[in-house]
């Protein structure tokens, strides 16, 4: 059988986002409106708790060797349980980066707003390669470059919440 | 391996659109009816369904796999729904074939659907909850900044530039001009891809493929059906699927090495040793331009960092050695997720049947792949075909 123009069903409306939004077709919504409550877990947990005392801490697994960020209670690859707490500097690496103009929905940022600056930063003290994502700031977006050396900007400590935000973003040093 | 030997005997799908009419049981239905029709059998000569959809936050319906469970010939069957995010379409073919390689039933429809218009202001907004809740959701990640992030690191590390990686969109969008179901196919140059809106750099809007509505099903069969059903099955003699950890940032984002164990899986199966030249044609997971030729790596068919220059040489083009999205991929056919996965399932089987069309490549090709990738970039899918 060849697939041609003919057997294929799907209508397409041609209708966009303003059309649903203007009510210019009939339309129902819905808006669940759900909140969730998430608890952090044992790593993560002490993990917020440091970053409110503007420490980044990790967690050891003795078999592989590896300090991981964010800290975990087992070892994925060794499957079994981490060992040992280990601070780890608030400094790191840029791993790779992005310049956005969309925000979470895909959608235009507004007139005024300044572009995002996402990276996945190596932290300094944990093993190879593990970085958390973060953002980057107080730096032109053409000067950032894979590899360039960054310090967390800490919020006061009486405005920290015990959240990865406790950390405002990442600048060169 | 202890299994029983399955093929591919009919296909549909339905056009795939920025905003479907029908909805996702209709779409569902027309793909699987056609997909029945193709193979001259009827929902009675099906055993079992497989669904696969993505997330159920797309369509605001808490139980994806249960809604389209009618519209999807699963009335009072066996049906189980099946998702790993974007490696969703090529998951379920792998999905079918384990209920009808294990010996538990001889055939099996599998469908895949997806209607992402459904959800508001813009589906991509659906994806903030797949980040970690509590160290990466408060930063407000989407998911253009990841694959803007895993680009430039690949980028980064073999020394490719935006112009190299856009010439898949040129590529893609052209083949998609001779497929009737296709979405945004065009010609257009590589200027037009680089001086296309950067969304999150370096990624630039005709770097992605559209958001759409669309359904596809394929039956498959035990050899011993199969025979019966059609002279020109297409088996599926390898499949292999891996997941990495959720923990994205904390491994090297130049290559996909989940996507290599899901390979090296498939291809033990299907008896392949060298990809590079056994595998004659191939439909790789393009919803970004990048991911082409990050996969084509991941997948074996050429070294780390080398896919690009496969590209610059015309290799992959429809006419070249190894053609590459001959369907004109998810950059030009369109991209309802788990659709977009079973759609190059598809492709491989008209191709390797010879019932292409415009799109045939030449050569009589006798084996190609298919392969899907998705949920925190973590995830390979890898489908083997022979003819």
């Amino acid at each position: 059988m060849e697939i041609s123009a003919d057997m294929l069903k799907g209508t397409a409306t041609g209708l966009k986002h303003k059309d649903l939004v203007q009510g210019k077709v009939l339309t129902t919504s819905c808006d669940p409106n759900l909140q969730y409550a998430w608890d952090d877990g044992v790593a993560i947990g002490r993990y917020l708790k440091e970053l409110k005392h503007g420490r980044i801490i990790a967690k050891k697994c003795n078999k592989c060797d590896r300090t991981m960020l964010p800290p975990r209670m087992f070892c994925e690859r060794c499957w079994r349980i981490t060992d040992d707490w280990v601070f780890v500097q608030d400094t790191g690496k840029v791993n790779t980066f992005a310049i956005s103009h969309v925000d979470w929905k895909a959608g235009r940022l507004p007139k005024g707003q300044r572009y995002f600056t996402p990276a996945v930063i190596e932290i300094d003290g944990a093993s190879a390669g593990m970085g958390i994502l973060h953002l980057l700031d107080e730096v032109d977006p053409d000067d950032i470059y894979v590899g360039m050396k960054v310090r967390a900007v800490w919020r006061p400590e009486a405005e920290r919440t015990g959240a990865i935000t406790d950390i405002k973003y990442f600048k060169p040093y | 391996m202890g299994h029983r030997r399955v093929a591919i005997v009919g296909a549909g799908m339905t056009k795939f659109v920025r905003r479907a009419l029908e909805t996702p049981k209709e779409l569902a239905y027309e793909a699987s009816r056609m997909a029945l029709d193709s193979c001259g059998l009827s929902l009675k000569d099906i055993d079992c369904v497989s669904i696969g959809t993505a997330p159920d936050a797309f369509d605001g319906v808490h139980m994806k796999g249960e809604f389209l469970s009618d519209g999807s010939g699963g009335y009072q069957k066996p049906v189980m729904r099946n998702y790993v995010g974007g490696g969703t379409g090529v998951f379920s073919p792998i999905h079918g074939w384990f209920h009808v390689a294990s010996g538990m039933f001889d055939t099996c429809l599998v469908v895949a659907e997806e209607k992402m218009s459904n959800c508001h202001p813009h589906p991509a907004g659906a994806f903030l909850t797949i980040f970690d809740h509590t160290t990466e959701q408060p930063l407000y990640p989407t998911l253009i900044w990841i694959f803007a992030i895993e680009m430039h690191r690949y980028m980064h590390t073999y020394g490719i530039t935006k112009k190299d990686i856009a010439q898949v969109a040129v590529k893609n969008k052209k083949n998609a001009l001779d497929h009737p179901a296709a979405q945004i196919a065009q010609e257009v140059t590589v200027e037009d891809v680089l001086n296309s809106e950067v969304l999150a750099y370096p990624v630039h809007r005709m770097d992605i493929s559209p958001t759409s509505d669309g359904a596809c099903a394929i039956v498959l069969a035990a050899e011993h059906v199969a025979r019966r059903i059609t002279d020109k099955p297409v088996w599926i003699d390898g499949v292999g699927y891996a997941l990495d950890t959720s923990y994205w940032c904390t491994r090297d984002l130049c290559y996909p090495e989940y996507l290599e164990v899901a390979a090296r899986q498939a291809y033990d199966m299907a008896g392949i040793r060298e990809p590079d030249k056994e595998i004659h044609i191939a439909e790789p997971y393009d919803p970004f331009t990048y991911k082409e030729l990050h996969h084509m790596e991941g997948l074996l068919l050429c070294g780390k960092g080398e896919a690009p220059q496969l590209l610059a040489d015309g290799v992959t083009q429809r006419d070249g050695n190894l053609p590459v999205c001959p369907s004109g991929g998810l950059l030009g056919v369109g991209n309802p997720i788990a659709a977009a996965g079973l759609m190059k399932v598809i492709e491989i089987f008209l191709q390797l049947r010879g019932e292409a069309g415009k799109r045939q490549v030449p050569g009589k090709p006798t084996t190609g792949l298919a392969q899907a990738w998705g949920d925190l970039m973590q995830v390979g899918t890898v489908v083997v075909m022979r003819r």
